[in-house]
């Protein structure tokens, strides 16, 4: 008779990391993700805690993954080791063992609490195909609109929501290294910094609320990159570092 | 003079990314792969680079995983001349991305390592493991815009090759392709190699003396080699009542019959070395050992079974470093042992030890595909739950009754299987699943109802041993076709009419007894993708107009039930067919005799026809108990004649060695 097996020590240490998603790699789920990671802490040999059971995974939390296909820097998840180990050690061992592309940024003890609950903003760049007068007018018509309501397909069927409200600030820049200011024809970026709500706002629904509100096109697959996530601080208005203590 | 190298499209894919269904499968940069300059060979002595680009034509999902390809890929990127790349099938949101194109025009098939055009190679391998993929061949072939039919390619396209176990009969594909080849790949990817290379350094000669161009004087150097199947230079004549008259070469030098390729000493070809880990989610997520090659059971129905002979194992060693330097590489944390029959190396129970050793208390785990019914598995099994799984354990009788199995020469009683599953219950497994096959030669209604009896003594044995009452068993049952190079290649092929009929008593019969029916699952396809499959399987060179009519009709991914379409093959079938003579009951459900020519006999697999046929005889006199004749294992007995090791000059290599894996020394 097979018995449960054993209960697992339970974790000695938690390590935060940060990753980005890069290049083509962008295009990889959440999910494929998640099974990639697991492969590359074992191939790491990362002393990971488990969880019990009969089907024991090392035990491994994911907070707020990007959107398939879209391009990050600033990604977050935590382990829980059964060793304590060296985050300089495991930031090199992670990198090594992942695919160039899925690239690990930061490793640090946990400062305690819940990671998830840290991340209450993005700020995003978002390329274009549009020339910089035009962009700044739609951003401003869409920014002087008080609710503008798109839908997306979810899990649970068409919903509809307001994608002005989580946006704080939204502008229109020409991307770094992309000449004098103002040249005409230039192509722009759009700086955004979103606040986490329930339902998620993701920046293309803000790009669908853009296209409504001025009539905006950013083109067929605007290339989308979260620069940073984080607490936000209503003050000043900025995203902080999550990993901070 | 060198083309320049193409250019990549994947500048013009990702745009289109984001609006296809999961984009990661067409992006590469897979853990392991390879990519190579497009001329690396400038730097070797010859100066010239051979280039293949390697498919699996089924979905990402399916194919990255396939060890074929693999290996291949592998053996063929090791040699500094050779540019090895994938490609896989597209599913149909990007094949409508691909042919819509952007302001360039469509987007050519391409290959996921450097998203190079298909065009652009020398060779463009296919793998065929099944006969289903053939219409995924044409898509790839159109989407790569090489023209569909061998005869109307240009010096431009590549070489279009297939292997696979299905190359073993390609006839139904021949127009298509430009050559085949069978049996195993390592070695005869490298000598065609060669000869490209070769042909490649004198600037693409033809041959003036027999009027061929440069395209056809390379095909004729692969087809005077003996190991390379050209077909175009095959010419098959039909007699008036539809069968084959002759198959006969119509080029000097080329071989009457071409011989398939057996890799000796698996030991020196461990291969996949660097395994290939997708970010996407496949079919096997785990490291697969290949324990050997080959089989030696006599299944009178299993095609791999003989056309995989002899039995050549890898020693326990090999296997033991092949399974550490897997994981370590790819990071897999489930091993499988695989082969035909895995429980029949001569070391398994060494190997199972040795690898449950090695990796105790870590989540290393590892599985056996296929397992033989007998209590010797039990064991073995134990050894590879030791870390606590025990999900389920799968046997195959194949047949329901007693004399069904014996018909097709596999030699379980049905004490056996009692047996064999008290142990498996008795030792904590809750599940069990029995495989059967339906419309085997012979077989009436009361064989398939067997199947229920069988199922009912397996959960009642269960109730017995175990004292628990949530015991189950689940019946899987798979439809015969009869393939080619096997004693039932003569067969009748039973109709899907029958075959649901028969699957819907069983079915009735095991939801009578309430007793039993809410412990037994009971899973079935119907049974008219067999017979398509049928078709393909012994189908001549007249199939290949239907396969054609099908994709134009839109046929694609024929292997998944939500795309199959019967309606659409039988309307082609019957197009296609118009004005041979021949039918499709003609291709299928008819008996063939000794004396046909069948479409695959210039196709040498080793095995001797005469002892083929003897063999069918044999099973036949067994199914009307004539005879109660048995088809020993060579494994464990001296050779029984079928003629492989002769003719092909190769013998089976097996162990024991006697050698023991030793722990693994900590890093």
């Amino acid at each position: 008779m097979p018995q449960p097996p054993e209960q697992q020590a339970p974790p000695v240490q938690r390590l935060r990391i940060r990753y980005a998603k890069r290049g083509r790699l962008r295009f990889t789920s959440h999910r494929d993700f998640s099974r990639a990671f697991e492969r590359a802490v074992f191939r790491a040999r990362i002393p990971m805690a488990y969880s019990s059971g009969f089907n024991p995974h090392p035990r491994i939390s994911y907070a707020n993954a990007a959107p398939t296909g879209s391009a990050s820097e600033a990604e977050y998840l935590e382990i829980a080791l059964a060793q304590v180990v060296d985050p300089a050690d495991v930031h090199a061992q992670l990198d090594e063992a992942l695919p160039p592309g899925l690239d690990v940024l930061e490793v640090v003890v946990s400062a305690g609490g819940s990671l998830s609950d840290r991340l209450e903003a993005s700020r995003w760049r978002i390329g274009t195909a549009v020339p910089l007068a035009e962009a700044t007018a739609a951003v401003a018509a869409f920014l002087a609109t008080e609710s503008v309501p798109v839908s997306r397909m979810t899990k649970k069927g068409v919903r509809e929501f307001d994608c002005r409200t989580p946006v704080v600030t939204f502008e229109a820049v020409l991307p770094d290294g992309a000449g004098e200011a103002g040249t005409p024809g230039s192509l722009v970026e759009l700086d955004l910094l979103l606040r986490h709500t329930v339902p998620s706002v993701r920046p293309d629904d803000v790009l669908t609320g853009l296209k409504a509100v001025s009539g905006l096109d950013v083109g067929e697959a605007p290339r989308l990159t979260r620069l940073a996530q984080g607490p936000y601080d209503e003050e000043t208005g900025l995203v902080g570092d999550p990993l901070e203590a | 003079m060198p083309a320049a190298a193409p250019a990549s499209v994947f500048p013009r894919l990702e745009p289109k990314l984001p609006s296809v269904s999961k984009p990661i499968q067409y992006v590469g940069g897979e853990l392991n792969s390879t990519v190579k300059e497009w001329d690396c060979g400038d730097a070797t002595d010859e100066g010239v680079t051979v280039r293949w680009a390697l498919m699996y034509p089924d979905a990402y999902e399916v194919g990255l995983p396939n060890q074929g390809v693999q290996i291949l890929y592998e053996v063929l990127n090791e040699r500094d001349w050779i540019v090895a790349e994938r490609t896989y099938s597209v599913w149909p949101d990007m094949e409508a991305v691909l042919r819509a194109g952007d302001a360039q025009g469509p987007i050519p098939q391409f290959t996921v390592d450097a998203h190079r055009p298909v065009r652009a190679f020398d060779v463009f391998g296919l793998s065929f493991s099944t006969e289903l993929g053939y219409t995924n061949m044409l898509t790839a072939l159109d989407l790569a815009g090489i023209p569909l039919h061998a005869v109307d390619r240009t010096e431009d396209d590549p070489i279009v090759l297939a292997g696979g176990h299905a190359a073993f009969n390609p006839e139904p594909v021949a127009d298509f392709l430009d050559a085949a080849v069978l049996g195993d790949g390592e070695e005869i990817v490298l000598a065609i190699s060669d000869v490209v290379r070769e042909w490649k350094q004198q600037g693409r000669p033809g041959n003036d003396a027999l009027g061929l161009g440069p395209r056809d004087e390379l095909l004729r150097r692969l087809a005077v080699s003996g190991g390379v199947y050209v077909p175009k230079f095959y010419d098959v004549d039909y007699l008036p009542d539809g069968q084959i008259a002759a198959v006969v070469p119509t080029l000097a030098g080329v071989p009457h019959r071409v011989r398939k390729h057996t890799l000796m000493d698996l030991d020196a070809w461990p291969y996949p070395a660097k395994p290939l880990v997708p970010l996407a989610e496949t079919v096997h997520e785990r490291f697969s050992v290949e324990i050997f090659r080959g089989c030696t059971r006599g299944c009178r129905f299993c095609q791999a079974g003989m056309i995989t002979r002899p039995v050549r194992e890898r020693s326990i060693e090999t296997i033991g470093a092949m399974v550490e330097n897997g994981i370590r590489k790819s990071g897999f944390e489930e091993v499988g042992l695989l082969s035909l029959s895995s429980a029949d190396h001569t070391e398994i129970a060494d190997v199972a030890k040795g690898l449950a050793d090695r990796y105790e208390g870590s989540n290393v785990s590892l599985s056996l595909p296929s397992t033989r019914v007998d209590a010797f598995n039990i064991n073995l099994a134990n050894e590879f739950s030791r870390n606590g799984r025990r999900s389920g354990l799968t046997f195959a009788p194949e047949g329901g009754s007693e004399r069904m199995r014996k018909v097709i020469n596999k030699m379980v009683t049905e004490e056996d299987l009692i047996r064999t599953v008290a142990a498996a219950y008795s030792h904590g497994w809750r599940q069990v699943k029995l495989y059967f096959m339906c419309g085997l030669p012979t077989e009436t209604d009361e064989d398939v109802l067997q199947i229920a009896d069988l199922a009912k003594r397996v959960i009642a044995k269960g109730r017995e041993v175990t004292g628990r009452n949530d015991i189950r068993c689940t019946v899987s049952i798979g439809g015969f076709v009869p393939k080619p190079h096997t004693p039932f290649q003569w067969a009748s092929q039973l109709d899907h009419e029958t075959t649901d009929e028969r699957l819907r008593k069983l079915r009735e019969l095991v939801r009578q007894d309430k007793k039993f029916a809410r412990a037994i699952g009971f899973r079935y396809h119907d049974g008219k993708p067999g017979i398509v499959e049928g078709l393909l399987s012994r189908g001549d060179r007249r199939v290949g107009r239907i396969i054609e009519e099908v994709w134009r009709d839109g046929g694609r991914f024929d292997g998944w039930s939500e795309h199959f379409s019967f309606e659409r093959w039988m309307a082609a079938t019957e197009r296609g067919l118009a004005g041979t003579g021949i039918d499709l009951d003609w291709l299928t459900t008819r008996e063939r005799g000794y004396d046909e020519v069948l479409p695959w006999d210039h196709l040498d697999s080793g095995l001797d026809k005469d002892w083929l046929w003897a063999d069918w005889e044999d099973a036949l006199a067994v199914a009307d108990g004539s005879s109660d004749v048995e088809v020993e294992d060579c494994r464990w007995t001296p050779c029984y004649d079928c003629g492989v090791c002769p003719e092909m000059n190769t013998e089976i290599q097996i162990g024991p060695t006697g050698q023991k894996l030793l722990p693994l020394s900590v890093v």
